[in-house]
């Protein structure tokens, strides 16, 4: 092999790439983490250059360098709540890319017919065509399945993230809106791929192919349009995950291993945080795709009684005379921005040496791990923030628990009413401490327009008010 | 409006609707207050402290009833008070419509509001006026206290240097708002409290309170408590023989035995017999706080003291709440606040006697020249129904446990085999028709989807956004594809390859740094 030396830090970085995902099981660990993938990427990135990429190299530098900076720029500006936008952006350019590569494989496989039909040498070739120039009939034919896939994934997740994001980030309806026809208008587009993928197996030109990226785009965009805002960690993962295929389908075609062993490293870890999400929501992963809260079943249980209000002053004297507190954050703790203040509030009760801790629902958010990262931001030290499974039979001891803007993951009716859309789902039992207190805008309910029964229990007090206004009220008040 | 509040005029009652701190708070609803000269004195409050909370005081109770509008005081009226009661006026006190019946009939006649404090409805929302509770909660407490002074010896168990002081065993019949005081009281004075009550869901509160509940040994369905809005009902003669026969038990071995059980509009139910009395051992107390409705005790004489004849003391006092006059006046003056509050929605000094409002409609006895008891049923339920709960979880045995847990390891066991099974025959079936070199690529593809899947389920929970991150920015690996490209080929080519090189790039840094800077951010306390 010519590239032997390419081959192996192919190897090195590989290796490279999976201690960066496995350094991820722990907080400390993840910081050398990620010097691992960098290090990784940079390995491969340089071996490229100077072997079979060689050509252009100063132009390819230019670029990196050029869109590096771009990089950088984003990555140190973007606000902490913007990262699920900022995910879904990034997996449009790769997908993106996914498609180009695809595209550039199938121009490049006419050209080597061409050029070997006029007899032409295949040293004078470069590094790809040549590469080409040496397959069989079958392994042409193959590659062609294989670009065709990685052009089908890419250009999905292409048009798929550049909805997610506009949905993210508030430019497109966060609603589930699907065009008339439905699902059926995503039936045929696939159904058109796959007419396309015979037709182009057996002809090889390049309609074909152009109509099935047409689709496979409006097949992105459909997708993802008809999904609500609540269900977007399952949608930014699964896009993670098609990014990995796309990949992974990329590499196949350009017999790059590296490029398949990354890929199929994203495409699983993807596949599995789209898994852990649909398990937490208990629903299953073609429901959230196929989009929306399926109907209630029957009757749901009428919710009695009434939502009482409550003041600052009675927040702040419940949290003076209780021992232990547990914070349980949503989505829309991040709309108000008020991870800051609920980090001075704990840091104020925890010094008056109160067991404060917080609860975090897989799903809380709009991205897996979302109130992590809020929080960490905001200085919460990390060994307080719990998962569900680790808190959920602590309610029982709590004397306050405070819900900061989220809803549906803390709603009684998932477990008591067999009716109820979520039902089944897992939920924080926040209701089980002593006392409740809710900071929510108004009285209206959540994204699943499910009346949460929470509200309206005893021991639950409604603090009205934006949660970032309401905290900085709160604040002064806790001695 | 005028709020006035007169003194009582019943024998021994210390209790006043008004406090200096209730006449504050009406005076923000815009009402004016008006009170008798020393009407507050007996539950400490003086004419100085009301006049200086802006309350004017009158001489007599005659100036008093002509110059308010609404009349706010603790007994019904007796019939002096009857006379005074004008057209328009409104009066607020207890007023049983059953007892006084004459009376709710004569205010009905003159045209006068009457709303009787006992007939507030029991829901959430009218807790906040519901004089019987604070009521019963101080007859609750003041019962203890009552038996304590009566008993000679402590509640607590002791073992001091003169020896070993054995605690006191209390029993609580009935565990409603009285009984549950009682127990609160009684368990915080460190006596052994034991608490019974016809309706079972209320075990937990009992228990909550630091008492053991008393099971009976009974298999019956128990009549829901929520059905007759959270009051006790009639049990059967089976059940009530099953009480009585653990009561039996019990007797010899109490010391204190505090009765509450009463049913609505009932004669009190005898739970307490002479034999138990006589089981009882000597210097033993009973404080029956039915005695008003002829007592859970029939020896029981309605508000004296006796000492029956193997020396057990029976105490059937039924002023409990009086007995503490301030806090009683204290917590029934916010009642008729609260109430007031309600009545004034607009906070403007007028009184809107809504009568669709559940709450007031049901306390409402006479109103526009009508008797309007009793009130229609109210439009939502006291307390939800009580769900039947689910069977208590079966124990497992031992051997039953080994055999769920082969089942559940042969049940994984199968499930990778037929896995493992279906995998390798695909791989099999691809490696049939594809060409070796694809099948170098795909056996890599595999294997790197197996190492994928174990090391991605051990990554925290919390650093799942951080690895969406990174897996974007090593996803952007596909840089190579397009490296490897754009030196081949036509214009198009080149450009589209650049293209992709470009974003590969803003993807790579983008992802690493912001990463990066995520994790950095978490930290330790």
């Amino acid at each position: 092999m010519e590239f032997g030396f390419t081959t192996a830090v192919y190897v090195v970085a590989a290796i490279l790439f999976i201690l960066s995902l496995g350094g991820l099981s722990g907080q400390e660990s993840a910081k050398r983490a990620v010097w691992y993938g960098i290090v990784g990427m940079a390995l491969a990135v340089a071996a490229t250059l100077i072997g079979p990429g060689a050509g252009y190299w100063p132009l390819s530098i230019l670029l990196i360098a050029g869109g590096g900076a771009i990089g950088y720029q984003l990555a140190t500006r973007v606000q902490m709540t913007q990262m699920p936008e900022l995910v879904a952006a990034m997996h449009s350019l790769v997908g993106l890319a996914a498609v180009f590569v695809g595209l550039i494989a199938h121009f490049e496989i006419g050209r080597v017919a061409d050029f070997m039909a006029d007899g032409g040498d295949i040293a004078t070739l470069g590094t790809f065509a040549a590469l080409i120039a040496k397959k069989t009939v079958v392994e042409i034919n193959i590659l062609r399945v294989e670009l065709f896939l990685g052009v089908f994934i890419g250009a999905v997740t292409f048009t798929g993230s550049v909805i997610a994001y506009g949905k993210l980030a508030g430019r497109v309806s966060s609603a589930a809106e699907k065009l008339p026809g439905g699902h059926m208008l995503n039936a045929s587009a696939a159904g058109i791929s796959l007419l396309t993928l015979v037709w182009y197996f057996n002809t090889g030109s390049f309609l074909p192919l152009f109509i099935m990226t047409l689709a496979a785009l409006f097949i992105g965009y459909h997708l993802i349009m008809g999904i609500g805002g609540a269900d977007m960690p399952v949608v930014v993962s699964m896009l993670n995950s098609y990014s990995g295929w796309a990949a992974a389908a990329i590499g196949f075609s350009l017999g790059n291993d590296l490029l398949i062993v990354v890929g199929a490293l994203v495409g699983s870890s993807g596949a599995i945080l789209s898994y852990i999400m649909c398990k937490a929501m208990n629903r299953s992963f073609v429901s959230v795709i196929l989009g929306g809260f399926g109907g209630p079943q029957g009757e749901q249980m009428a919710v009695e009684g009434e939502q009482i209000a409550i003041e600052a002053e009675g927040v702040a004297a419940a949290l003076n005379e209780a021992d232990s507190v547990i914070i349980i954050p949503g989505y829309g703790m991040a709309v108000a921005q008020a991870q800051t203040a609920v980090s001075e509030l704990v840091k104020k009760l925890r010094a008056q040496g109160k067991n404060v801790r917080f609860a975090i629902h897989p799903v809380a958010g709009r991205l897996p791990g979302h109130m992590n990262v809020l929080l960490a931001e905001a200085k919460v030290p990390y060994d307080i923030v719990m998962e569900m499974d680790e808190i959920n039979d602590d309610f029982p001891t709590t004397d306050v628990a405070i819900v900061i803007g989220s809803n549906d993951i803390v709603n009684p009716a998932a477990q008591d009413d067999p009716n109820s859309p979520i039902a089944g789902m897992p939920v924080l039992e926040c209701w089980k401490a002593k006392q409740v207190f809710v900071s929510k805008r108004g009285q209206g309910t959540g994204y699943s327009g499910i009346e949460n029964p929470l509200f309206f229990k005893e021991n639950t007090r409604m603090f009205y008010g934006d949660a970032k206004a309401s905290l900085d009220k709160l604040l002064p008040m806790i001695d | 409006m005028k709020i006035g509040t007169p003194k009582e005029v019943f024998e021994g009652e210390r209790r006043v609707a008004m406090t200096p701190d209730s006449a504050l708070q009406l005076q923000k609803l815009g009402h004016e207050c008006v009170i008798e000269v020393g009407a507050g004195m007996a539950s400490g409050f003086d004419d100085a402290a009301y006049a200086a909370a802006g309350v004017e005081v009158v001489k007599t109770a005659a100036a008093l009833w002509k110059a308010a509008d609404v009349v706010a005081k603790v007994r019904a009226p007796d019939d002096a008070e009857m006379k005074k009661l004008r057209e328009g006026q409104t009066l607020i006190s207890f007023f049983s419509p059953v007892a006084d019946e004459a009376k709710m009939q004569a205010a009905a006649k003159k045209g006068a509001t009457v709303v009787a404090m006992e007939m507030i409805p029991r829901i959430s929302r009218a807790q906040k006026m519901d004089a019987l509770s604070s009521m019963a909660n101080i007859a609750g407490y003041r019962a203890v206290i009552e038996a304590g002074n009566n008993f000679g010896r402590f509640f607590t168990g002791q073992i001091t240097a003169a020896g070993k002081v054995p605690p006191a065993k209390v029993l609580v019949i009935g565990a409603g708002v009285a009984g549950l005081a009682a127990i609160g009281t009684s368990t915080s004075l460190g006596a052994i409290t034991l608490a019974f009550d016809v309706r079972p869901e209320v075990a937990e509160q009992v228990e909550s309170m630091g008492a053991q509940f008393v099971y009976l040994d009974f298999e019956e369905e128990q009549q829901d408590g929520a059905v007759t809005g959270g009051y006790a009902s009639v049990s059967s003669p089976e059940f009530r023989e099953a009480q009585l026969a653990k009561f039996r038990e019990l007797a010899p071995q109490v010391d204190i035995v505090i009765c509450t059980a009463l049913i609505p509009n009932r004669e009190a139910p005898e739970l307490w017999t002479a034999d138990m009395v006589a089981a009882m051992k000597s210097g033993s107390v009973i404080v029956d706080l039915a005695a008003e409705k002829g007592g859970n005790c029939k020896q029981t004489v309605m508000d004296e003291k006796i000492v029956t004849e193997n020396g057990v003391t029976i105490i059937g006092y039924t002023d409990f709440p009086s007995r503490m006059g301030t806090q009683a006046s204290t917590l029934y003056s916010t009642n008729i606040r609260h109430l007031l509050t309600d009545l004034t929605p607009a906070k403007d000094g007028v009184i809107n006697h809504n009568m669709e409002d559940d709450v007031i409609r049901g306390a409402t006895i006479a109103h526009a020249s009508e008797v309007t008891f009793p009130p229609p049923p109210p439009k939502i339920n006291a307390i939800a129904q009580q769900k039947n709960k689910p069977a208590a979880p079966k124990v497992l045995t031992p051997e039953e446990k080994r055999a769920a847990e082969t089942a559940a390891f042969k049940a994984q066991t199968k499930n990778q085999v037929i896995l493992l099974g279906v995998g390798g025959a695909l791989l099999l079936s691809v490696g049939l028709v594809a060409p070796a070199s694809f099948m170098q690529h795909f056996i890599v593809f595999v294997l790197s989807i197996f190492i994928g899947f174990q090391v991605i389920w051990g990554v925290a929970h919390s650093l799942h956004t951080p690895l969406m991150a990174i897996t974007n920015a090593i996803s952007s690996i596909i840089i190579l594809g397009a490296l490897m490209q754009i030196g081949s080929g036509s214009a198009l080519v080149v450009i589209l390859a650049a293209l992709s090189v470009f974003m590969c790039g803003i993807n790579i840094f983008g992802g690493f740094l912001v990463t990066r800077r995520m994790l950095a951010m978490f930290q330790k306390s």
